[in-house]
């Protein structure tokens, strides 16, 4: 108990919360888009494997840290483009083609990491992002610039969502397309935008990982992260405020496991340790499931003149 | 003055001529009524003026000018307004949000909802329709929802607006109410075209009405020169056969024991918002007792209790006398026939075959399967043997249930439940959406079976069908249900009051008296 | 935003030709091909002898042939746990967990049922069915934990199944490090070896094909009969379609949902029995390459299918199996079987449905003539 009490005073601690809660908040606002507007987006995990890939990809090729940032949003964009084709121009399973963009996105992107670098022992490494030492904010001072942009997209889209006519759309359109059709606005682009938005920023969670946690790319790096950022959705009510509180909260308590693990000595196996952070998110959705208002449009593809 | 004239419209689904060129005109200030029976090609009419489809051939014109096809936006800013069938408002916004819809450029970096709320104030005054602006949708009326929607098409400043089938969801008092709206709009100057399948409806509200039959423009002309009967004959493209007579002269005695009986039956809808408050109600043998009311006000969910997919919290339901568990497997059982009010998506199974449906709440019976493998040759005979004496008309009963048009589904599910010989039927909304042969045949062999000692409980939203087929008629209000008086002794007015919650306080009166 | 969608839409169509599902189905592989034509060719491969070299590696020689069954045996079983599953509309996405509670539980099996002497402690036949059944019940319990929560709680199980391969996989690490540690293997996390009495036998002389083949395809054909003419078959498909109208002609639909589960969990499980007695003997942790993600792909390549299964297994498996030797020869690098893989699934989804639904392309002008 002493030791988790010393963590809530160790600033060092919380500036482990932001860094893991980084990728969270992005890939969580990226699903919070898409699902919004009805879609559900399975392409996160991949999205993100191939967001980390490319953005340190074109980083090592020379680029600018921006720039690979950029074209981590580009490709997340282009395989979001590529979902919303399957899914709301055509009504293809939302499941299914989500999950056939994440095997696609990965192991396109293992196969080009192949390709390009084919034998290499220890990863390239890229000089990734530094911490803002020209803040005077403590915890936020030795974060990444990438941390801060992922805060200020918070109430950036929170704007967008609820004080302009896009967002107003956007919201009518995950709970009634045929509300938004009766207006003459088209259903299929109102979706489409929102699911490539979503993705970019997807594929910006995963260019963290490459450009600001580590400094180079490796398999398997993405871990899970998107899958959890579907149940942080879920947990924050498909509300921007809550998936911030929702993200944070998550890595507080992966930061916590980690600190603990260290601390605890071996005392319990650090695989249980490591379960925690997903048992957590079980455990959130059970608590949050039944009063959770989904979409009302949510996984169900619309076609056009049919109710 | 002409504001809108259709053109020798046509439209054609695969084999379906929904429209065979249709030319209609309407003037300022005028109440057109579109009359025809369900499938008569009203809605593609109205939904190819409003840009939904696009004609085959054929041209629309607002003010003289030329409509583009398929374009919804330009109908709205010439000045068509719809009110649809189906609101179109998102249930999670409020109502402000749903009238601002699409009304301001999808770019605008910042929307103005102050300037918006106060105009759609001035409306709302104007023509005398009072909402609560920031109310969510979700917790408003059905008669309310239809204020907006209304309230949506004047803020989009509609000159003409085409309201598709607006009483079917009313009492006969928001009817009337609604009338007046329409009768004050039209002073206004605005046009109306008034989309329905009720012939006194028609009568009262139009200046002209205009009737469409298998997609063709049958008759057309002013509503004094119209009759009842004339506006029927052509509706339906025959005479009306007067219905089945019933034998009610050899009424089976009736028994004390009433065949299903609900005591104080309590329960809560999924989304909590919607309950049954003690409802209590019995059914005696051979006789048909109705539910009316107000489409929302708990009809569905009594009709899940009964059809036993409902939790129920308090109360018990008695079937002859004996306490019934709810759950649908021991009303299937216990030889409960139950017609849902959704045939399409409750009463069947669109992707399962004619002849698994047919079968599918009796599957495990010795008579379909032995040892869970079905004998799909006997299934297959019993199901033929229901498409010839339920004239269910298909190709095969091989195909997906979902191939059959909503007449032919209903037939179907009537003769799979009716053929089981029940002591009780449970239907709700059984006719909705039909067209009047199917409803004819509907209504004609619940009243056959109920001459066979059979009793029924229906639950309709039709006021129509609750007085062409009931005995006695309870009325259902926010979750509470009125005493079951004689048919007889209902009013169109007591019951229109009863249908909007103001029964209790005349019921106790009553007793007090 | 104008309204445009007239453009470009959908409408089912009437009726589906016969040949239109061969001609889609055929228009999709040649997709895939030529995309991961290009891939090839970007690795600085001559795309002919790559192709050419993943058909050998796959089927070009007995060996190849023995191998491509091999691979395909525990992928029909997480196949048919996903079609079972997805039939009945319960997203389980957790077969890869389930996989590996199923060999946890066969080498648990196999160590409490080992004497001091290191021997068999019970009849060999029922030892080999305890075996079993503890993999299928540790398979199926992992996925009657999310339906519960999914039936009691309305807990969306796609997310949930996700963790749960996490949580498994950890779980299984967790035993690896402790109660089922192999004393013998150095430090590397790896259970002990599986009694040779309860490995499954060979099916062929010098090939690691093995009886959980058979069995695998025993239970395709069992799943296609139950699914198609018994009353669990059509309540299942009835909640699968609709779970509305299934509870409404009195089918329990939590009650089918967890039956389910239960078959879906165990078939899964299964796999991983299947994997430990037939071919590695104990179980490490990277025993399966995305076995449990590969089974979803190979249902939906077979429309859900038990039969179809078995063929797309084979087609997955011969994929993974010839690429793998082509990367050797050919050097290009192996991971463009999950890229085969993946870009199939895609073209064959887009492909069916377009048998089911044509373009309607209509310019906007030419409708105002």
């Amino acid at each position: 108990m002493n030791e988790l009490l010393s963590l809530l005073v160790d600033s060092s601690f919380w500036v482990a919360v932001l860094r893991i809660a980084t990728p969270l908040i992005f890939g969580t606002l990226g699903v919070l888009l898409c699902e919004r507007a009805g879609v559900l987006n399975l392409g996160i995990e991949g999205i993100m494997v191939a967001g980390a890939f490319i953005g340190w990809l074109t980083v090592h090729s020379g680029a600018g840290l921006w720039g690979g940032v950029l074209a981590a949003a580009f490709v997340g964009g282009l395989l979001g483009a590529l979902h919303a084709l399957l899914v709301v121009r055509l009504p293809l399973s939302q499941h299914v083609a989500g999950l056939g963009i994440t095997l696609f996105a990965t192991s396109l992107s293992y196969f080009a990491y192949r390709v390009l670098f084919p034998k290499v022992d220890s990863p390239p490494k890229i000089e990734a992002f530094s911490e803002m030492s020209w803040l005077p904010i403590p915890v936020l001072a030795e974060q990444t610039p990438l941390t801060l942009l992922a805060v200020l997209l918070v109430p950036a889209i929170w704007y967008v969502l609820y004080r302009t006519p896009l967002g107003l759309a956007l919201r009518a359109v995950g709970e009634s397309p045929h509300a938004v059709e009766a207006q003459g606005i088209d259903v299929v682009r109102l979706r489409s935008g929102p699911v490539i938005a979503g993705s970019a920023l997807m594929g910006v969670a995963g260019s963290f990982l490459t450009l600001a946690a580590f400094n180079s790319f490796f398999f398997n790096m993405v871990n899970g992260r998107g899958w959890i950022c579907v149940a942080l959705v879920v947990f924050a009510s498909w509300r921007p405020g809550k998936a911030l509180i929702g993200a944070l909260l998550f890595a507080f308590f992966d930061a916590a496991q980690l600190r603990l693990q260290q601390a605890g000595g071996g005392l319990l196996p650090y695989q249980l340790y490591l379960m925690l952070p997903y048992v957590l998110s079980i455990v959130a959705l059970v608590l949050v499931a039944r009063k959770a208002a989904y979409p009302q449009a949510l996984m169900k593809p619309y076609v056009k003149g049919t109710r | 003055m002409t504001v809108l004239s259709i053109n020798n419209i046509s439209k054609r689904f695969d084999d379906l001529i929904a429209n065979d060129d249709v030319s209609l005109t309407l003037a300022k200030g005028e109440v057109l009524a579109l009359l025809g029976e369900n499938g008569a090609g009203k809605s593609t009419l109205m939904n190819i003026l409003f840009g939904h489809y696009v004609a085959d051939s054929g041209s629309i014109s607002v003010f003289g000018e030329t409509l583009p096809p398929g374009d919804t936006r330009a109908a709205i800013a010439r000045g068509v307004g719809m009110v649809h069938q189906h609101f179109t408002l998102a249930d999670n916004l409020s109502v402000i949000d749903n009238v601002m819809l699409g009304t301001e450029s999808i770019l605008r970096p910042f929307a103005s909802r102050a300037a918006a709320a106060e105009r759609l104030q001035a409306l709302a005054e104007r023509f005398g329709l009072q909402i609560d602006q920031n109310a969510l949708v979700r917790f408003l009326s059905v008669g309310e929802k239809q204020r907006v929607e209304i309230l949506k098409a004047l803020y989009r400043g509609a000159k003409i607006l085409i309201l598709d089938e607006p009483t079917s969801v009313l009492t006969p008092q928001e009817v009337a109410q609604l009338f007046a709206t329409l009768k004050q709009l039209v002073a206004e100057g605005l046009s109306i075209v008034f989309i329905s399948h009720k012939l006194d409806e028609v009568l009262a509200i139009a200046h002209r009405i205009a009737v469409l039959r298998a997609g063709k423009l049958v008759f057309e002309g002013g509503t004094k020169d119209a009759t009842k009967a004339a506006l029927a004959r052509a509706m339906i493209g025959r005479d009306v056969e007067a219905l089945p007579s019933v034998v009610t002269s050899v009424q089976p005695e009736r028994i004390d024991q009433p065949v299903l009986a609900l005591e104080s039956v309590s329960a809560h809808a999924d989304d909590a918002r919607l309950k049954l408050d003690g409802v209590s109600l019995d059914v005696r043998v051979g006789e048909i007792v109705a539910i009316a009311g107000v489409s929302g006000n708990g009809q569905s969910l009594l009709a899940d209790v009964v059809f036993g997919v409902a939790h129920v919290e308090q109360g018990r339901v008695l079937l002859r006398g004996k306490a019934l568990p709810l759950r649908a497997r021991a009303m299937i059982v216990h030889g409960v026939a139950r017609i849902p009010e959704d045939r399409q998506h409750v009463g069947s199974v669109s992707d399962l075959s004619v002849w698994e449906n047919a079968i599918l709440p009796r599957v495990n019976d010795a008579r379909f399967s032995e040892w869970g493998v079905i004998n799909s040759r006997a299934s297959r005979a019993h199901a033929s043997a229901l498409v010839k004496s339920f004239d269910v008309r298909l190709a095969s009963i091989e195909q997906p249930i979902r191939a059959l048009s909503g007449g032919n589904i209903q037939k179907l599910i009537l003769g799979r439940e009716l053929s089981e010989a029940p002591t009780l039927i449970i239907a709700a909304q059984p006719t909705w959406g039909l067209d009047v042969g199917a409803v004819s045949f509907i209504h004609s062999q619940l009243r056959n079976a109920t001459a066979r000692g059979t009793a029924v409980l229906l639950i309709s939203e039709d006021l129509d069908e609750v007085f062409a087929l009931a005995d006695r008629i309870a009325v259902m209000s926010k979750g509470r249900l009125s005493q079951a008086r004689a048919a007889s002794e209902w009013t169109m007015e007591s019951i229109g009051l009863a249908m909007a919650g103001e029964v209790d306080a005349r019921s106790r009166e009553h007793r007090a008296a | 935003m104008r309204d445009r969608e007239n453009t470009v839409r959908l409408e089912a169509r009437s009726s589906i030709s016969t040949i239109a599902p061969l001609i889609a189905g055929l228009t999709a592989i040649f997709f895939t091909l030529a995309v991961c034509g290009l891939l090839v060719l970007w690795a600085k491969a001559d795309v002919a002898s790559a192709y050419v070299a993943i058909y050998e590696g796959a089927l070009g020689s007995r060996f190849a042939i023995t191998e491509t069954f091999t691979r395909a045996t525990p992928l029909m079983l997480t196949g048919l746990a996903a079609a079972v599953a997805f039939r009945a509309r319960l997203y389980n996405i957790g077969a890869e967990g389930q996989l590996y509670m199923g060999a946890i539980a066969a080498v648990a099996a196999s160590v409490v049922m080992t004497n001091d002497a290191g021997e068999l402690a019970l009849p060999t036949s029922l030892a080999f069915l305890l075996m079993i059944a503890a993999g299928a019940l540790a398979g199926a319990a992992l996925l009657i934990v999310p339906t519960l929560l999914k039936t009691k709680f309305k807990v969306d199980e796609v997310v949930t199944t996700l963790l749960l391969n996490f949580i498994a996989l950890l779980f299984v690490s967790l035993l690896l490090d402790g109660p089922l540690k192999d004393p013998s293997a150095m430090g590397w996390p790896q259970s002990p070896t599986l009694l040779s009495d309860l490995e499954f036998s060979k099916l062929v002389e010098r090939g690691r094909v093995h009886t959980g083949l058979l069995f695998a395809i025993g239970l395709a054909l069992v799943l296609s009969f139950v699914i198609r003419y018994t009353s669990f078959g059509l309540a299942m498909r009835a909640v699968g379609a609709n779970d509305r109208a299934a509870a409404f002609a009195g089918i329990g639909v939590n009650a089918t949902l967890i039956k389910v589960a239960f078959i879906s969990g165990a078939l899964a499980g299964l796999a991983g029995v299947g994997e430990v007695a037939g071919r590695a003997g104990y179980v490490t942790l990277d025993m399966s390459p995305g076995y449990g993600y590969s089974g979803i792909v190979i249902a939906m390549l077979a429309g859900l299918s038990p039969i179809g299964v078995i063929l797309a297994a084979l087609f997955v498996g011969g994929t993974i199996v010839g690429a793998d030797a082509m990367s050797r020869s050919v050097n290009v690098p192996t991971y463009i079987a999950d890229v085969i893989v993946a870009t199939a699934l895609i073209a064959v989804l887009v492909a069916s449905l377009l048998t089911r639904y044509r373009i309607v392309w209509r310019a906007k002008t030419a409708a105002k003539r």
